[in-house]
């Protein structure tokens, strides 16, 4: 009975009751941090240069073509009474630009972060669910239906304002334009082109959208963004998918075309070029700019100095570190242990 | 709750009556007019909180009373009714989630107790109506019911005793379940209650419910054909209370008065005082401070937000319109619903869960107290006991220590030293010749030179055996032919064949062990205490002969009387009155003349260390026991003011006593006692030990537990010192004080913080002694205007002194003392600790009270925050426990604060470049998980388990408990710091990723990110960040926070992975699909998570490397010290120079 009792009462003798689990007890001593910020230092500094250079070695050619100052090719087009103006912006290589080179569209003093821009549309309905098509989510409003009460396909704001300014790259050959040929395939996330966004398993792809309105600010509709191939119409335009993935900052850039074909499959030879503008997307009336660039990329993707500068800061601030703190311990630590 | 306040407003007239009264039997009574019969409540025990229909909004009620769940509330309400950036789920989740595992936990507790109730209500008791036996449901008891009980069952209410199976009309009673006294205690008849209940006439009257289980007043009045209803007196002894076991006695009737609810029992139910440490304290401010960030946040955003709109083209571009219903709203108010989005939308840097987390580790954390094998006694079987979990680091910010001496100190472990009769000195000889001293049957005075006359030595052994309220513990054996056994034993040992000791043969109970020790002594120099039977008391004499006394009266033991006596009538019919108590309450009431002889054995023994008392005796004439017998018997029938009627007849009849001798107890210290106090001491702990006891045998405690040493300058302040100059007191006492405090505290040199005297080895030390009526002097000074600067003379002499002593308390005194040094000027935190009812008040009245488990019954235990079996415990509970408590929940605090801070400036920053449009950087479900999920083991299980200094250390170095004094992990440089470093981190990780979207193009394939790529890779960047501080704060790293941290860090990646790789059909925007993904193949993203989290934690890591050089650390200074134990106290002194300098340095 007693014994009993004393097993019952008495606490359980255990190393984690006890509170004596086995432990590492880590303590940052200068013989650890030291050396370990040497090697963090380098390491930093490696890939910094490595940054760095890489960063410096990417081409960029970046052209505003929003038309505010008088002498721009596109001033005429900034007017916004003016219809299917198109512009010209001409540019000249002095060197092989390198490829495969990609293409970008920018906007400025643009808000797609916009919270009310942003939840303005309906995942279902770009899932291709024909229930949404007819009657489209709450929060696609003001876009959900238009003046005569038809539900808009696709709706919402971020739809609606899909960017439609085209662009043609010439090359001035001799004083003839030679088209440079776009490759617009793959310039969407590929999960997006074929998991997020699906069009309705309806062909024609017309008569899936029997009953609804293109987006008002859209000149053609969604089944026929692009006359040139089938395959590329719907929620799963490439244009369509990449202006749907919102942009993180008001001044963004976004992919528009890759140029990987023919004759450039190496990159824009030195030359003269011709870039033709079909100017529709307006900007003005909210101060914002537009713009065009080309870039190649590297294993890091666009031009980017900071990554390259913040890790060589970073390394040389670690290796400084480690020698300020051999010198405190020289002085601090060594007399202490005699 | 409800009920009870509802009972309280409906008894509202009931209680304007400060009577009830019960017809027995509910016969009516021929004295009163009309027959009422009155209501009472049934005798349902109702400890449940709930039933099934009002669970939910009366738990929900409760919950939403408080006031971080109501914030939570409000938030979460705006979200539904307002149009907010983040959905209602975000905040209502985590809500739901707390307020559910609460209900769940308040509905298990409950339905626990409803069970519990049932056991008690549905059982069947057997209740006497009419004549006949009826077994009924204990619930359906009413007052007035006459209830059977058996041996062995608990009564079913407080019953009155009518009737009892034994002869002596009395019943044996054990309260184990109400107080922990295990002792069987002697519960009394109604006198000359009828055999026949049937016929019983009678009605009772006694007080209103009341929670006090040892105060009980009421008379009966007993109604007899033709004759004058009589009346008898109505006591505690007559109660029997509802909980309490019968033992030893066959079967009982009592009548019911208090029922169910109004049980004394059920009125103990109720509630304690709520204590809130001082963390908690500091967690408000905080909190405050981060509701004014909060507000501040929302204010600047919802001001910008209007004065960018005023911008033409920025409040409506072509591409973002605005909704027919935005464009009607009311200008203002929608400036107000902006401003609650964006409170919504910050709210998370006041997290649900730091109120969840904080439980849960006081909750959790608590089980290592009652887990620690270090605290088990074998003795009594019982390890620590932890009453309350709130105060878990309150342990480790003790700046008082107020003990207890008898029973705390000391081991409460009597043993009867020496006796002096008339003034000659009867010592009893130990070192190794025990049994010669029993053996001498003749009388072991005769081994002692010089001794008093016979007569004189009998009478004094007589009131030792006499004057007392012991117990014989009856063996389990047959109940008669017991005594005889006895006897036979106490023949033999007579003879001098026996070798068994009487103690072990023979039981002895009492509520003192004085007492025990007293009539163990007698029984030494051959005086038995045979027992008590029907109020005649046994002795048995030198010569083997039984002496029989009646018992009259007790005149018990009270500490405000410090004395006690009985009278008894010898079969020589003389009455007799024995008393027995403090020297200072017996040396007035007798002849001066036999003072002197006794008084210089009196300090003698006193200085020694041993309990003295004073033994006196007196012959009652027939007349004066006449009167005092009416007295006593008038008081005790008294309803009202019973207590001080009492004491009145009690101080009357106990004068003109002549004084027979005195004793010598000696209470040994308890083990480690004195290596306590010094560690105690050594953590910057200021010990007072307040008393009930004499000065003397205080102050030599002090000096056994080494609180006072040799070179310590005492500082008396008595009534003896008080007398001295032969001037008035209070003159006296002025100058005292102002002679005292020039002392201590204008000549001792500026003291530094935390200053004790391990290390002012130049300076004075001084202790104080101040005794209750100084005590009470200096608190109620006459004069006014005297009185409050006495009282802040007396603080400050008292902190200046190593050690206070404070003798001749009152418990009330006690408290007094408590709550004046914890309404001191900086709050300091006091600790009580005691064993016994005496202790109790401080023990409420600190801000932590430690119960000892000790012999003086439960009522500390019952009362107290915390409590240990033995003095020694409190060592490891307050250094080693109470340090990693307070320094665990104080990382848990900061860290919580911090981390939501650079959790939600992110969030913030980037309203600066979305339009001010409250557009969450971070995806819904990372704002909701964040707190939940990610984050939240780590942190738990740190606060759980870390010791920065393992328990070894602490114990051994009790100076490091100086380094958390006064909160120091929580004032506000520390919260400062901690808030820097979230601003830091937070301006960090939005900016580093800012620059690093200055092109979006980050994957080798020309691709853009877009603006959930841009929050997964800072949540990213702050999640590992986070996480990874506190595996750099964590100094002790066992295989559970390796699998927490670890698995956190793993447990986000994989949670990304999983809900950015499908498609939720539940979800009306797939924001998140495979941008985890999406991020993690592209090196540019992998590099800036990597350089920031770096970068983060780079301050962190310089700061623990540059820390170091100002001193050696912890760890080595324990090293050094267990080599070098030798020469303990040198070497500490040695020690804590540069340690004392490196609490300072790091203060600078």
């Amino acid at each position: 009975m007693k014994e009993q009792q004393e097993t019952a009462n008495r606490p359980d003798n255990t190393a984690f009751t006890q509170q004596r689990l086995p432990a590492w007890q880590p303590m940052l001593s200068a013989g650890i941090v030291i050396p370990g910020f040497v090697i963090i230092g380098l390491a930093f500094i490696g890939i910094g240069i490595a940054l760095f250079v890489t960063s410096q070695n990417i081409q960029v050619l970046e052209r505003d073509y929003t038309g505010v100052e008088n002498n721009s090719p596109c001033f005429k087009c900034s007017d916004p009474s003016t219809k299917n103006c198109v512009c010209k912006l001409d540019f000249s290589l002095d060197k092989l630009f390198e490829g495969p080179v990609f293409f970008y569209y920018g906007l400025s003093n643009y808000f797609q972060n916009y919270r009310k821009y942003g939840v303005s549309r309906d995942d279902r309905q770009l899932s291709g669910r024909l229930d949404n098509f007819q009657s489209p989510d709450e929060g696609c409003v003001p876009y959900q239906y238009d003046a005569n009460n038809k539900p808009i396909v696709p709706c919402g704001s971020v739809a609606n304002s899909l960017f439609n300014d085209t662009f043609k790259l010439y090359q001035i050959v001799n004083g003839a334009r030679k088209l440079v040929p776009f490759d617009g395939k793959g310039i969407a996330w590929w999960t997006d082109h074929n998991v997020k966004y699906r069009n309705p398993s309806i062909t024609p792809l017309k008569n899936a959208f029997n009953g609804t309105v293109k987006p008002t600010f859209w000149s053609k509709p969604a089944y026929e963004l692009d006359p040139s191939d089938p395959a590329n119409n719907g929620f799963v335009n490439q244009d369509f998918l990449v202006w749907m993935r919102r942009a993180a900052l008001p001044d963004f850039r976004k992919l528009y075309r890759r140029i990987t074909e023919g004759d450039y499959k190496n990159g824009l030879p030195a030359g003269n070029y011709s870039l033709e503008i079909a100017y529709n997307y307006p900007v003005l009336d909210f101060d914002g700019r537009k713009k065009v660039v080309f870039s190649n990329v590297s294993w890091m993707g666009g031009k980017n100095q900071f990554l390259g500068i913040a890790y060589l800061v970073i390394g040389s601030l670690c290796v400084v570190m480690s020698i300020v703190m051999l010198i405190v311990y020289a002085k601090f630590k060594f007399p202490d242990e005699e | 709750m409800l009920r009870r306040r509802l009972n309280r407003l409906l008894g509202g007239d009931e209680r304007r009556v400060d009577s009830r009264t019960i017809y027995v039997g509910h016969r009516p009574c021929p004295a009163t007019e009309a027959f009422i019969p009155p209501k009472f409540c049934d005798n349902r025990i109702v400890s449940s909180k709930y039933t099934v229909w009002n669970f939910l909004p009366k738990n929900l009620f409760e919950q939403f009373r408080r006031i971080a769940n109501f914030y939570f509330l409000i938030i979460f309400l705006v979200q539904v009714i307002v149009d907010t950036p983040t959905s209602p789920v975000t905040s209502g989740l985590p809500l739901f989630f707390v307020i559910t595992v609460t209900a769940i936990k308040q509905g298990y507790e409950d339905w626990l107790r409803h069970k519990a109730d049932n056991e008690v209500n549905k059982y069947l008791v057997t209740v006497l109506e009419n004549g006949q036996k009826i077994r009924t449901e204990s619930e359906k008891i009413k007052v007035g019911d006459v209830v059977e009980v058996k041996e062995d069952e608990t009564f079913p209410c407080d019953l009155i005793l009518l009737q009892s199976s034994r002869d002596d009309d009395t019943c044996f009673v054990t309260t184990a379940s109400l107080d922990g006294e295990s002792n069987h205690k002697t519960h009394y008849t109604v006198p000359d209650t009828e055999k026949d209940l049937e016929s019983l006439n009678a009605t009772i009257e006694c007080e209103q419910p009341q929670p006090d289980l040892y105060k009980f007043v009421g008379r009966m009045h007993i109604y007899k054909k033709d004759q004058e209803p009589a009346v008898r007196s109505l006591g505690p002894e007559n109660l029997l209370l509802k909980g309490a076991t019968l033992k030893n006695t066959q079967k009982i009737c009592g009548v019911a008065v208090y029922t169910g609810m109004e049980t004394k029992m059920a009125l103990n139910y109720q509630g304690k005082s709520q204590k809130r440490s001082a963390v908690e304290k500091s967690i408000n401010a905080f909190l405050l401070v981060y509701l004014c960030i909060l507000v501040s946040k929302a204010l600047v955003c919802t001001t910008l937000k209007y004065v960018w709109q005023s911008e033409p083209g920025q409040d409506e571009p072509w591409y973002n319109q605005k909704t027919q219903r935005e464009k009607d709203t009311n200008l203002y108010l929608k400036m107000f619903t902006d401003f609650l989005s964006f409170m919504v939308l910050f709210n998370f840097i006041i997290p649900v869960s730091m109120y969840v987390t904080v439980e849960m580790q006081k909750f959790l954390g608590s089980f290592f107290i009652t887990w620690d094998k270090d605290f088990f006694d074998p003795e009594i079987q019982e390890g620590a006991l932890v009453n309350t979990s709130d105060l878990n680091e309150e342990l480790g910010q003790v700046e008082y220590v107020f003990t207890d001496k008898t029973g705390t100190l000391t081991q409460n472990n009597m043993e009867f030293i020496e006796c002096c009769i008339d003034g000659f000195q009867y010592k009893y000889r130990d070192a190794g010749s025990e049994l010669d001293g029993f053996c001498v049957t003749d009388g072991p005075v005769s081994k002692l030179q010089q001794k008093a006359g016979r007569e004189k030595e009998e009478l004094f052994l007589r009131a030792l055996c006499l004057c007392h309220t012991v117990q014989v513990k009856e063996s389990p054996g047959p109940g008669q032919g017991q005594a005889d056994g006895l006897m036979d034993q106490v023949d033999g040992l007579g003879l001098g064949g026996e070798v068994l000791r009487p103690e072990e043969q023979r039981g002895f109970i009492a509520s003192s062990p004085d007492e025990v020790a007293l009539v163990k002594g007698a029984m030494r120099y051959g005086f038995t205490f045979l027992g008590l039977e029907s109020k005649n008391m046994k002795i048995l004499n030198r010569n083997n002969d039984v002496e029989m006394y009646e018992l009259l009266h007790v005149l018990n033991f009270d500490p405000v009387r410090r004395r006690m006596s009985v009278i008894v009538r010898s079969k020589s019919g003389d009455t007799l009155l024995f008393c027995k108590g403090a020297d200072s309450s017996i040396f007035p009431r007798v002849r001066p003349e036999e003072v002197d002889r006794i008084r210089m054995h009196v300090e003698r023994n006193a200085t020694e260390g041993y309990r003295t008392l004073c033994v006196a005796y007196k012959q009652l004439s027939a007349e004066e026991y006449a009167q005092a017998d009416a007295g006593l018997r008038e008081a005790r029938l008294a309803l009202q003011d019973r207590e001080e009627k009492l004491m009145a007849v009690y101080n009357q009849v106990e004068t003109g006593m002549s004084l027979i001798g005195a004793t010598a107890v000696e209470d040994r210290l308890q083990e480690e006692a004195a290596e306590t106090m010094e560690a105690l001491q050594g953590a910057g702990m200021k010990v007072w030990v307040l008393t009930g006891d004499k000065m003397e045998t205080a102050k030599s405690t002090c000096y056994a537990c080494r609180l006072f040493q040799r070179n310590t300058e005492l500082l008396e302040l008595t009534v003896r010192t008080l007398e001295d100059g032969g001037r008035k007191r209070e003159e006296r006492l002025h100058e005292l004080l102002l002679d005292y405090h020039k002392k201590a505290v204008q000549d001792a040199p500026p003291v530094k913080a935390g200053v004790t005297r391990s290390w002012s080895t130049a300076n004075q030390d001084y202790g104080f002694i101040i005794d209750g009526a100084t005590l009470s002097m200096v608190l109620n000074s006459s004069h006014d205007s005297n009185s409050s600067r006495y009282k802040s003379l007396f603080l400050q002499i008292c902190q200046n002194c190593t050690a206070v002593l404070c003798c001749r308390m009152a418990p009330l005194q006690k408290a007094q003392i408590v709550k004046m040094v914890k309404n001191s000027k900086g709050g300091p935190i006091t600790l009580s600790i005691g064993d016994g009812a005496n202790d109790v008040s401080m023990i409420l009245e600190a801000h932590v009270g430690i119960g000892i488990k000790g012999k003086e019954g439960r009522q500390a235990v019952r009362n107290s925050d915390y409590a240990i079996p033995k003095l020694k415990h409190l060592k490891k509970l307050l250094l080693a426990h109470g340090h990693l408590y307070y320094v665990r929940i104080a990382h848990l605090v900061q860290y919580f604060f911090y981390k939501n801070l650079c959790f939600i400036l992110p969030q913030f920053l980037y309203q600066f470049f979305c339009g001010y449009s409250q557009q969450p950087l971070y995806d819904a479900a990372y704002l909701t998980m964040y707190n939940i999920c990610f984050t939240s083991m780590p942190i738990l299980a740190y606060s759980l388990l870390e010791q920065h200094i393992c328990i070894e250390v602490l114990l051994d170095n009790a100076t490091l408990y100086r380094e958390i004094a006064k909160n120091a992990m929580l004032r506000w440089r520390p919260f400062f710091y901690w808030t820097v470093l979230g601003v830091f981190h937070g301006l960090l990780f939005f900016f580093g990723v800012r620059y690093l979207f200055s092109n979006p193009a980050l994957q080798d394939n020309g691709q853009v990110f877009g603006n959930w790529s841009y929050g997964t890779i800072v949540f990213t960047v702050l999640v590992f960040t986070v996480t990874l501080k506190l595996a750099l704060d964590t100094r002790h790293w066992t295989w559970i926070n390796h699998f927490v941290i670890w698995g956190s860090l793993a447990f986000y990646v994989f949670f990304s992975f999983f809900w950015g790789g499908i498609i939720w059909p539940f979800l009306r925007q797939q924001r998140l699909y495979f941008v985890f993904a999406n991020m993690l193949s592209s090196v540019s993203a992998w590099l800036v998570i990597i350089l920031l989290i770096l970068l983060s934690l780079l301050p962190d890591i310089l700061l623990v490397v540059f820390r170091k050089p100002r001193g050696p650390n912890a760890r080595q200074l324990s090293e050094d010290s267990l080599l070098q134990t030798s020469d303990r106290s040198c070497h500490t002194t040695v020690l804590q120079a540069p340690e004392g300098a490196r609490v300072k340095g790091s203060k600078e």
